[in-house]
């Protein structure tokens, strides 16, 4: 068992967003969330990757076994838990080679391991462009810093293929992208996946479900998991949309 | 959220300052105390002619008759200028057989400071002239350069062996009127650096010079020249630092720079006196005049500077661009911290036609610090076709911090053109916790971020000094955000 969220409730200021999550994801096993804009899904993330600004309330998150609540966000990250962000965020004169040596090195010291020479830095760099296949000149300007909306999300998966994740969660990493890139971004993340690594796939469409084949599909809907399912549940959700997911919750 | 982002500075405002150590070591001093008694007493310490200690005592006399200067955006306490040393000189021991050998204590100093002063040690050939309180110790590579007909050594030096030179141009660019701390130095300077670059020639390495406070209760007043004759290029660099201590001490310097026609000089600072404690005690107050005189046509003066040191910074470096088409250039990264103050920028004074300068200052503040930026861009009525650009950007960090910008533009040609930008931005939550997800930690990412926003400040300083200067800021940060 790679995570098992037992009951969690967490909100943001007065406001509370997560009623009650419980989920376990296996090793090996790709998850998808789903569900309506507005649902919890980012703070659900958030509250994985250990930002502050959301408040945990009550529940428990188990990350191979440890208390993941108490870790901070970069012990987090050095533990091989992977965000991809919705919203990349952009650091303005900070070279992508700059910023991924400063993480794949805090990664190696956290394995005990010396840090990468220049150049084998920038050999496991290319290898990466070329395995997730992003344009090669992306590395040499800033973080994000005047990216397309598709290139930030490729940015993404070129990060996550350079700090080789055990879990990763990837935050409608789909939203935005043509049909090129929605191909690229999930041929990167099936390249990616390793019988030892687990993924969390949210997603708004089914779409990228198309290229990316979840093990199980969950629904996330007013900060509550409604249901899970294997893959049809996403094929049933892009047909009927989620308004009937809304009326059957509120049957209950 | 806001809570975070306070925790979050709480945590990096409190770097400690490296540099803080004080050399145990004999030196000769003047009483306390300012009068024209300790002005003779400096001035046949250096053994100087009379033209100089004249130069000197009028500078005194007019100082006499002004008053501290209260325009600028700093709390300044007062200062009893009766209560300072203005003259202590290290004694070294080994001067005797002829040989320049420096005292082991004081080599050990500036081998601590990462300034070695044997020429066999530095790997990059930069020449390095060491001031240690009011005197200089020791002039590196003076014979290489000498081959060249490259002119560095100290201050007082220059005043024995090449009188005509420092008589034509000193106070040429900065005269003992123009400000309060002008006339201040100008009547009480012990040393610091002389540099002449003859007609035609590129200096082989990089010229330097580093400032060291170490005794107590004494004051810094020093002195640069840099004369860059036609058709010359220099690039020079000015580094500084000083012991811990709880009083303040004062720093009142000026640099005069002179580029004849076709030359051109690159002077750059790092500057990091020590900025105080985490409160706000001791530091040194940092009162410096700068001008560089773009004296022939084609010539160019550019200003780089890194300051993070002082409790109180007060300095312009300035171009006055006189000769057709010359250039005049401004770089600026400042970073406040704690309870820290820094009203610095630049004045761009435009004479001559086709004159050009680009000014780009970027502060940084955290704590509870104060950083301002002020500028003057003039153009004067022959200034036609004259242009000047100025970007003036400030990052803060936390809420408890203040930026603030005075741009002073005057023109008096209307074919000149000014160009003015401002902006004021904040250290992202998002952006640190972005780099924390990736594994970075909170005080290494707000080195990468302060580091990336004075990327193209950092740029323009020599290889060397970029990397010392992009751990500075970092350093001078650490703990401020949390
Ligand atoms: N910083 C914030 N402050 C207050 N409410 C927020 C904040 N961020 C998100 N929310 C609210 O929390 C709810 C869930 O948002 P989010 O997790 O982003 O949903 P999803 O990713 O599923 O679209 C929404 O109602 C949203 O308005
Ligand atoms: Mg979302």
């Amino acid at each position: 068992m790679i995570l098992k969220i037992n009951n969690l409730h967490a909100g943001i200021g007065e406001k509370t967003i997560l009623k009650g999550i419980n989920l376990e994801v296996r090793t090996g096993e790709v998850h998808a969330i789903m569900g309506p804009n507005g649902s919890g899904k980012s703070t659900l993330a958030s509250v994985l990757a250990g930002r502050e600004t959301v408040t945990v309330t009550e529940g428990e998150i188990f990350y191979n076994g440890k208390n993941l609540l108490e870790m901070s966000p970069e012990e987090r990250s050095k533990e091989g838990l992977f965000l991809g962000f919705q919203y990349p965020i952009e650091i303005p004169g900070v070279s992508m080679v700059a910023f991924m040596k400063a993480a794949v090195n805090e990664h190696r010291k956290y394995r005990g391991l010396e840090p990468l020479s220049a150049s084998d830095f920038l050999k496991l760099m290319r290898e990466k462009k070329e395995l997730v296949g992003i344009d090669s000149k992306l590395a040499n300007r800033s973080v994000n810093e005047g990216f397309s909306g598709g290139e930030k999300k490729k940015n993404e998966i070129f990060q996550m293929a350079m700090l080789e994740p055990k879990l990763s969660i990837l935050d409608e990493t789909d939203s935005g992208l043509d049909i090129d890139a929605l191909r690229i971004v999930a041929n990167g993340v099936n390249k990616l996946k390793r019988p030892d690594s687990s993924s969390i796939v949210i997603t708004h469409y089914q779409r990228l479900l198309d290229y990316i084949v979840p093990d199980i599909v969950h629904v996330l809907y007013d900060g509550r998991i409604v249901k899970t399912s294997g893959k049809e549940l996403a094929l049933e959700l892009e047909e009927k949309g989620y308004n009937w997911i809304q009326k059957e919750v509120n049957q209950n | 959220m806001e809570d975070n982002q306070d925790k979050l500075l709480n945590e990096v405002t409190s770097g400690d300052y490296k540099y803080g150590f004080y050399t145990d070591i004999d030196s000769e001093q003047a009483p306390k105390g300012l009068n024209e008694d300790i002005i003779r007493l400096i001035s046949s310490k250096k053994e100087e002619p009379e033209w100089l200690l004249e130069f000197r005592l009028n500078a005194f006399r007019y100082w006499r008759t002004q008053k501290m200067p209260g325009w600028a955006n700093l709390k300044i306490p007062d200062i009893n200028f009766q209560d300072i040393i203005y003259y202590s000189a290290p004694k070294q021991k080994s001067k005797s057989n002829g040989s320049d050998d420096i005292d082991p204590e004081l080599k050990k100093t500036f081998d601590k400071l990462g300034i070695p002063l044997e020429e066999q040690k530095h790997l990059s050939g930069v020449a390095v002239d060491a001031v240690m309180d009011s005197v200089s110790v020791k002039t590196t590579f003076k014979e290489t350069l000498a081959e060249v007909g490259v002119i560095f050594c100290s201050f007082s030096e220059a005043v024995k062996e090449y009188p005509d030179l420092v008589k034509r141009y000193l106070g040429s660019v900065v005269p003992y009127r123009d400000n309060y701390f002008a006339a201040l130095n100008s009547a009480v300077f012990s040393d610091g650096s002389f540099c002449y670059i003859p007609k035609g020639v590129r200096c082989p390495m990089e010229l330097s010079t580093y400032f060291r406070i170490n005794a107590a209760n004494t004051g810094q007043f020093e002195r640069t020249l840099l004369v860059a004759d036609e058709e010359s290029y220099v690039s020079y660099l000015e580094g500084c630092t000083a012991p811990i201590r709880d009083e303040n001490q004062l720093h009142a310097a000026i640099v005069e720079i002179v580029a004849e026609k076709n030359a051109e000089v690159k002077y750059s600072t790092v500057q990091n006196w020590y900025p105080g404690d985490k409160n706000g005690n001791g530091g040194i107050f940092n009162f410096v005049t700068k001008r560089g005189m773009c004296k022939g046509e084609n010539s160019k003066i550019s200003w780089t500077q890194v300051e993070t040191g002082s409790a109180i910074t007060w300095k312009y470096p300035s171009c006055v661009l006189k000769g057709d088409n010359s250039v005049g250039e401004f770089f600026s990264v400042a970073v406040t911290n704690n309870y820290q103050q820094a009203d610095t920028g630049t004045k761009m004074i435009h004479l001559g036609k086709n004159t050009k300068s680009t000014v780009v200052s970027k502060g940084i503040s955290a704590g509870h610090s104060q950083n301002s930026y002020r500028g003057l861009v003039r153009m004067s009525r022959n200034a036609a076709g004259a242009r000047n650009f100025s970007q003036c950007d400030s990052l803060l960090l936390g809420d408890k911090c203040g930026a603030h910008t005075f741009p002073y533009i005057e023109t008096d040609n209307k074919t000149a053109i000014v160009e003015h930008e401002a902006t004021t931005s904040k250290i992202g939550e998002d952006q640190i916790f972005y780099c924390n997800q990736r594994g970075i930690n909170t005080d290494d990412a707000i080195g990468l971020i302060v580091n990336g926003y004075a990327r193209e400040i950092i740029n323009k300083l020599p290889m060397e000094f970029a990397v010392e200067a992009q751990k500075l800021l970092q350093i001078s940060l650490e703990g401020s955000v949390g």
